[in-house]
């Protein structure tokens, strides 16, 4: 069993989770998943992992309620335990000196982009850091990132915090500036990482995009969680999750990941969550 | 010549039609009198040929007379000195290419049948588990620790053995159920759950600690399991499914045998939404490949509701690798078998849904190097039919995780770790067995291979002492 050693409501939707985890807190590094199940008739969902604790043993988690499970998760309190939760997971991001590096995280994508800027920074990249989210409510780590940050944007759909707009305008603009760039991190939901490798791809900068497919086992063994990358299938679990964000078919990604939108909700009216 | 009764006893089984309306075991098994009857059928001769085509060497003439004469706890006995597992192996072995296949009884006319000993093997199995399993007595304790990666059937057999033989062993399982394909491969159908968990609870009651939630090479490496262990034995399996690479595979409504599969057995999709996870079936089911996971995914199909569900194959009926009895209960319960035909693309709809496959007829040649004769494709066959699921099972590559992670580890060419006939990789201490070593093979072979690393395994550590 792991305990829930500490909850904060991010917002109405979006929960921050330390869970006690000693093995896989001292093993996580930046860019990896976990695999968490909540009790004996609960599907295992991965999380990417958003900080760890090697002292303390316990590996973060933020994630929004969008389904059965993380609904379920989001009523849990302190105290509770899970299942399981099995991890680290996929490989994790190539921490090294790119030079100048643009960070984008978009909603809850912002939660697995903060180690990862934490890290790069560290090692003596120059970071930029762009937020997006739908409002500013949704808007989280903004503090944490711009601790890491050598320049941090912020946009909104809706203006109510930083730019009115997209990341991605944000991103052209830096282009247009005539900014070098070495590389490009994208992290959110699957719209925003391909609209920003449309971007960065007629200039062919580097971008690397982090992907979320439904999976089952998380271990190499059950093929749901295969992405077209370039020609090829490939399995987000062990080859990823992180890929060359030119090569990714967003599309077919954005349709396998509405396979079971008809039974999600048939899951959620009989749990009644 | 003696004379026997040339025909098996029959087990009773659930009606085809009402079976495929549930997922309940399929045959019952022999009760006491036929178990009896079944057993006087062997001749009990000296050459026990049944043995030698035993994975794990079961003194089967042995166990089969103590049937005859009644002595169950006895025959019991006899089979659980060779064998971990044998409600499960009484269940799911391929019998007739094994101990049945070279049967005396067998020669006796060209239409006998050999005796019955995979039913003969799960009545007795039953008959133990229902009365209570007897833990046998362990050798002294050895001080000696042992890591087994893996819950499968190689990884249970070996720990199992290493208990006996008085080591400490513990296993490593990265998922969160013990039995490896045993539970998230084989149906409820073909090999009921809580057969699954009797047999890992009698390894744990000879000492043997679980593990779960411990991913080998990513929660814990192989190197620092050394620094703590006296020896490791690798048993991760298959992992990685193969694909047909044609067009359209990664619609919506096209899965992995291993993703529906894990889905409806070891998640419980069939019972969702009591259990969470889903799983989607369409109407008209093709299934690719005609090995016994193939019929596996085709007779669970029928189950969830499929009205026809097709096995695709692209050679003939004789090729089948699938054990007779599931083809033959397949067929019973009206999968429909479309031999010489091969899939060309995948067709969906504007969401990506799939809706149609297009096909291929194939004719047989040459044999190839498999010694099968070779499918060649017949241009200008093309044909189009309507399907909704399609399940590709067409073999797994071995799980990639520990040959990835462990410096040093000679893998071989197909991503296996390479070992002897004994388990023993490139790495002394470090032990392999089942299909991470030989790619996907059967339940039997993988317990061979646990027994034979256990055996190599203890004869290491008598050296290194």
């Amino acid at each position: 069993m792991y305990e829930i050693t500490e909850k904060k409501v991010l917002s109405e939707t979006v929960k921050l989770m330390k869970i006690k985890a000693p093995l896989v807190a001292k093993k996580a590094q930046p860019g990896q998943f976990i695999i968490l199940r909540i009790d004996e008739n609960g599907e295992r969902i991965p999380l990417t992992i958003a900080d760890y604790d090697r002292e303390k043993g316990t590996v973060t988690v933020i994630f929004m309620e969008v389904g059965k499970t993380t609904r379920q998760l989001g009523k849990m309190k302190v105290g509770d335990s899970l299942l399981n939760f099995a991890g680290p997971l996929g490989v994790p991001s190539e921490i090294k000196k790119y030079g100048t590096v643009v960070m984008i995280g978009g909603g809850v994508g912002i939660a697995p982009l903060y180690p990862i800027v934490r890290e790069l920074k560290k090692i003596g990249n120059h970071v930029i850091s762009i937020l997006g989210a739908r409002n500013e409510k949704l808007l989280m780590l903004e503090k944490e990132i711009d601790e890491y940050s050598d320049e941090l944007f912020i946009t909104t759909d809706d203006g109510s915090k930083g730019q009115k707009g997209f990341v991605s305008d944000i991103l052209q603009r830096l282009i247009d500036e005539g900014r070098k760039i070495n590389m490009v991190m994208a992290i959110g939901p699957v719209i925003m990482m391909k609209v920003v490798a449309d971007v960065t791809r007629l200039h062919k900068i580097k971008t690397l995009v982090s992907l979320n497919p439904i999976m089952v086992d998380g271990t190499g063994m059950c093929g749901g969680c295969r992405v077209s990358i370039g020609n090829e299938t490939k399995f987000a679990c062990v080859d990823g999750p992180e890929f060359d964000g030119h090569l990714v078919d967003f599309d077919n990604l954005m349709l396998r990941n509405r396979r079971f939108l008809c039974q999600e909700e048939e899951a959620c009216n009989c749990a009644g969550v | 010549m003696v004379k026997v009764k040339t025909t098996k006893h029959k087990m009773p089984e659930q009606e085809p039609k009402k079976r495929i309306k549930n997922f309940n075991e399929v045959p019952y098994g022999y009760d006491k009198e036929t178990a009896i009857e079944e057993a006087k059928r062997c001749l009990q001769c000296k050459k026990k040929p049944c043995t030698e085509g035993c994975p794990v060497e079961i003194d089967i003439p042995g166990f089969i007379a103590c049937v005859a004469n009644g002595e169950f706890d006895k025959a019991a006995e006899i089979i659980k000195a060779k064998n971990n597992l044998p409600a499960v192996s009484g269940r799911v072995c391929p019998y007739e290419n094994q101990c049945e296949g070279l049967c005396t009884v067998k020669k006796i006319s060209l239409y006998a049948e050999p005796v019955g000993i995979g039913r003969l093997e799960r009545f007795i199995a039953d008959y133990e588990r229902n009365k209570g399993v007897k833990i046998p007595k362990k050798a002294k304790p050895t001080s000696k620790k042992i890591a087994v990666v893996g819950s499968g059937p190689a990884g249970l057999t070996c720990a199992g053995d290493l208990a006996k033989m008085g080591h400490s062993v513990t296993i490593f399982e990265a998922l969160h159920a013990p039995g490896g394909v045993l539970m998230y491969g084989i149906p409820e159908f073909r090999l009921p759950k809580d057969i699954v968990n009797a047999e890992v609870n009698y390894i744990k009651k000879l000492g043997v600690e679980i593990n779960y939630d411990v991913v080998v090479g990513k929660t814990i490496t192989i190197d620092e399991l050394m620094k703590e262990y006296d020896a490791i034995f690798i048993g991760t399996g298959a992992g990685l499914p193969r694909w047909l690479r044609i067009p359209g595979e990664n619609l919506d409504g096209v899965y992995s045998a291993n993703e529906f599969l894990t889905r409806v057995n070891m998640m419980k999709a069939y019972r969702f939404p009591k259990y969470d996870t889903p799983v989607k079936i369409g109407k008209i089911v093709a299934t690719f490949g005609a090995g016994n996971v193939a019929m596996d995914c085709a007779r669970t199909s029928l189950r969830l509701g499929a009205e026809k569900s097709y096995i695709i194959y692209r050679r003939s009926e004789l090729e089948m690798p699938a054990r007779a009895e599931e083809i033959h209960h397949a067929k019973e319960e009206g999968v429909i078998f479309k031999f010489l035909t091969t899939p060309v693309k995948f067709i969906g709809d504007d969401k990506g849904i799939l809706r149609e496959g297009e096909f291929r007829k194939m004719k047989l040649g040459e044999p190839d190097e498999t010694g099968r004769r070779r499918p060649i494709p017949m241009e200008g066959s093309e044909f189009k039919m309507k399907i909704d699921t399609a399940l590709v099972a067409i073999g797994q590559s071995p799980n990639p995780l520990i040959p990835k992670t462990v410096k040093g580890l000679k893998i071989g060419k197909h991503g296996n770790i390479e070992t002897d006939k004994d388990g023993r990789t490139n790495i002394p201490g470090i032990f392999a067995g089942g299909d991470i070593a030989t790619g996907a093979a059967t339940v039997i072979l993988a317990m061979g291979a646990g027994k034979r690393a256990a055996k190599a395994i203890n004869k290491y550590l008598k050296l290194k002492k």
